[in-house]
């Protein structure tokens, strides 16, 4: 865990507060995004973590221990240290450079073979790339070899600075989606600066809004921060489509869906119709043991004795229990219906509705 | 000096082979010791300069005040306090070496890129890592660059060195001068540039060994640079 405690910077020489009276607690294993304007102070919060710099006043601990108690050197060994230019070593090959730090603290050579080794799989890194120099690499490629280096002794904390800010939107776009799968694997404690808005939606689990002069705004996470703006600048800075952005956070599974107008194939088709006429819908799900098959309606149903020999039509919008809103209301709309069917590994969980998303639409703005 | 009749005369090089091997090998030992001895002397001092940089205005002045002193006027001047002997050639040597080398000391380290340095300090290098580790292999190729300008320019003042009696090729030179006959001194300024390239393609290859990363556009320093060095000592 790591506290800041009413931590102050004033570099010499310039007047104002870099960072003024500033607290923060980041609980063990959580992605903390630092998001702010230019002038905030926020790469000067993440450099007094290290001690790259170090604070005018205040206290900064890690998991209770006063950083200014510890060697710098020891401190910086702990923590991960990932940074928007990357900094690779332009003389050691992509293998020495993931191992930098594990011959810093003395690891034996065959321990860090191993260790890079498993680092260049976790990062998807090509083995033919590990003798190679930075030089001869992609962005993508050195951005990874920068986080890869950064894991390499498995430090607690991870401390990332800008980390994809040098590369194009859709390596970005990659690259945080590797992050946060590896994030769900590896459990650190992430403290991530980005000028980003929705870099920080979507990487982090709370956020923290800086306004110039290192003043806190607001830190929540980021589906309150899109529902309950705690100032002016907040809204202002997260911007336009507040309500999309926060559906685009939320989980189907996290809403309420409607079992809906529901039959099993062997049920009778008066039945059905009554199913029907109790929903006020002209058409049921068709439900076989936990399994959906699809939908008839009124007309399909003449003919026939049961729901089964009317061939249930599948649904057109499907979405999982872990797609968000969003996905959830562009799959209806694009399919000109207003429900879609919620299905998690072919056990059908419920129908969310046109109206259920609207809902959460209007309670979000 | 009358002009020759004949331009070398090939019988004389023929029986003198043994004494201008001789004198290229004491050549070669002089050049060495003042190149050693003022990369020994430059190092640190071009760090100091390169961490505490007020320093380094002054001492670059200084450098580049001893460097403007006439060899000849130099020698002159120690003579009185050291003699005729190798350590007054050592001295005048060692002094013209400094002030390329510890320029591109401090130019080499303050080339190590900026990112470089902060990330390997935020792994937790310590100074004396970092410069041992990183900034200091950084610097490598602009260090040896110097190295090898401050090698071709002493094999040059080397020759003049013979004036205070400690051989070397000058003493070929000299000879020739002395006695009205060319080849000697033909002899002795050939020989001095062929020492001069010679040195900068060993010391080339040695960069290129010792930093494989490097990209050899940015550290290439062609032998036609080095050559007119060689030939204005001589």
């Amino acid at each position: 865990m790591i506290t800041l405690r009413n931590v102050s910077k004033q570099f010499p020489g310039s007047g104002g507060y870099a960072v003024r009276d500033f607290s923060l607690e980041i609980a063990e294993g959580e992605t903390v995004v630092l998001v702010g304007p230019s002038g905030s102070g926020k790469t000067t919060i993440l450099r007094m973590i290290n001690r790259l710099i170090e604070p005018t006043s205040g206290t900064i601990e890690v998991d209770g221990v006063d950083v200014m108690s510890i060697e710098p050197v020891e401190l910086r060994r702990r923590m991960g240290y990932v940074i928007q230019s990357i900094g690779l070593m332009p003389h050691r090959t992509v293998a020495q450079n993931i191992g930098m730090v594990c011959e810093l603290v003395g690891w034996p050579a065959e321990r860090i073979r191993a260790r890079v080794a498993e680092l260049a799989a976790m990062l998807e890194l090509d083995p033919e790339l590990l003798e190679r120099y930075p030089s001869e690499l992609s962005g993508g490629q050195r951005q990874r070899v920068g986080v890869a280096r950064a894991l390499g002794v498995d430090p607690p904390v991870m401390l990332m600075d800008e980390p994809f800010g040098a590369v194009d939107p859709i390596v970005r776009a990659r690259l945080q989606d590797q992050l946060l799968n590896l994030q769900s694997q590896i459990r650190k404690t992430i403290v991530l600066v980005t000028h980003d808005i929705d870099e920080a939606m979507k990487l982090g689990d709370r956020i923290a809004i800086i306004n110039r002069g290192g003043v806190l705004e607001q830190y929540a996470s980021p589906e309150e921060i899109l529902r309950a703006p705690a100032s002016p600048f907040v809204g202002d800075f997260i911007g336009a489509e507040r309500g999309l952005k926060r559906l685009a956070l939320m989980a189907v599974k996290s809403v309420d869906t409607e079992a809906g107008p529901l039959v099993n194939p062997e049920a009778e088709v008066p039945a059905a119709l009554e199913v029907m006429r109790s929903h006020g819908t002209d058409w049921v799900a068709v439900v076989d043991a936990g399994h959906l098959l699809g939908w008839v309606d009124a007309k399909g149903l003449s003919r026939h004795a049961t729901v089964g020999e009317a061939e249930p039509r599948p649904f057109s919008a499907v979405v999982s229990p872990t797609s968000s809103l969003r996905e959830a209301l562009d799959a209806i709309v694009i399919n000109k219906t207003h429900v879609a069917a919620v299905v998690d590994d072919g056990r059908y969980c419920g129908l969310l509705t046109l109206e259920r998303v609207a809902q959460e639409l209007t309670a979000a703005s | 000096m009358t002009p020759p009749d004949v331009l070398v005369d090939w019988s004389w090089l023929g029986t003198h082979t043994s004494e201008i091997g001789h004198l290229a090998i004491q050549h070669v030992q002089l050049t060495v010791i003042a190149v050693v001895i003022g990369l020994a002397i430059s190092l640190p001092v071009g760090i100091a300069a390169y961490r505490h940089h007020r320093i380094y205005g002054p001492l670059s002045g200084f450098a580049g005040l001893l460097y403007t002193i006439p060899s000849l006027a130099l020698f002159a001047l120690l003579v009185p306090y050291t003699g005729l002997s190798t350590t007054t050639a050592e001295i005048g040597l060692v002094s013209y070496t400094l002030l390329i080398l510890i320029r591109n000391i401090v130019s080499g380290l303050e080339g190590v890129p900026s990112d470089v340095r902060e990330a390997a300090r935020g792994m937790g290098y310590s100074d004396r890592q970092l410069l041992w580790r990183v900034e200091i292999p950084l610097a490598l190729p602009v260090i040896i660059a110097g190295v090898r300008i401050a090698t071709v320019t002493t094999i040059g003042l080397v020759t003049v060195t013979a004036l205070i009696g400690q051989g070397g090729l000058g003493a070929l030179i000299l000879q020739g001068y002395r006695q009205d006959f060319p080849t000697p001194a033909y002899a002795g300024a050939v020989l001095s540039v062929v020492l001069a390239v010679l040195s900068d393609v060993v010391l080339l290859t040695i960069q290129r060994l010792l930093t494989p990363w490097a990209k050899p556009a940015e550290v290439r320093q062609s032998v036609e640079t080095v050559v007119p060095a060689a030939m204005a000592g001589a």
